[in-house]
């Protein structure tokens, strides 16, 4: 590709394509921002879930894990 | 520096000033990649939402605000091209565009025709073509945001431009 095809390429997308560089924001967004912290939920990620889901099921098929675990803690 | 630092400790004040003091500047930057003025301001709150998440990681000494602050904002813009793939609403056809002296119905398609090729690009390659060649922003600038080198930026430009002579040119436009 030389310098020419750019430049083409260029003329053609901004023929169709106009920048939007220069708009502006319309109106304060804060109060969405606020509304968002607000709702922050107590969220945990899937891996944990899944590791505490294969601790449970493993203390369901070797219920002696339990003390043995308990005593090296 | 003392606001952010304030923010890295995790003060909502701080982190209420910051948002206040830049949320202009980050909707500026994502409405040039997705070009919706609607999404650009959702994706400008999830930015501050990630920001707000993150702020124990950012460390006021060494790290440079603005470029955390863009490449967040960059790269909540990607995620939303990735999910609404096909549904930007590209191009628009102002009464004052440069090319208004073609035909409506060859204006129609050849807008359709771009709008095809562009949408071809993969996100990462089109953010570039817009923030490149329809905004005209230094590559430095492109290169910070997407936390790339200038050499990669023009690499990505070269393969959009590449890739869109050829879907136009099957399609039998030639610029």
């Amino acid at each position: 590709m030389n310098e020419r095809e750019r430049e083409e390429i260029k003329r053609l997308l901004k023929e169709f394509v106009p920048a939007a560089g220069q708009t502006e924001l319309g109106r304060d967004l804060w109060p969405t921002m606020l509304k968002r912290l607000e709702q922050q939920p107590i969220r945990m990620p899937w891996w944990d879930w899944a590791l505490l889901a294969g601790v449970t099921v493993l203390f369901c098929l070797f219920p002696g894990m339990i003390p043995a675990l308990l005593y090296h803690l | 520096m003392e606001l952010l630092r304030r923010f890295a400790e995790g003060d909502p004040e701080a982190f209420e000033a910051l948002f206040r003091q830049y949320q202009g500047e980050v909707f500026r930057w994502i409405v040039r990649i997705v070009r919706n003025r609607a999404a650009a301001e959702d994706l400008t709150v999830e930015t501050f939402w990630r920001l707000h998440r993150a702020h124990a990681r950012f460390d006021p000494a060494r790290g440079k605000w603005g470029a955390w602050l863009r490449r967040i904002a960059t790269n909540v813009a990607l995620d939303h091209l990735r999910k609404v793939r096909g549904e930007v609403p590209l191009l628009a056809d102002p009464p004052d565009a440069p090319g208004a002296h073609r035909e409506p119905g060859e204006r129609a398609e050849l807008r359709g025709q771009i709008f095809r090729a562009m949408e071809s690009l993969s996100p990462r390659l089109r953010a570039v073509v817009l923030l490149a060649l329809v905004e005209e922003e230094p590559y430095e600038e492109i290169a910070q945001a997407l936390g790339i080198s200038v050499g990669a930026v023009k690499v990505r430009v070269f393969r959009a431009v590449r890739i869109l002579r050829k879907q136009l040119s099957e399609a039998g436009v030639h610029p």
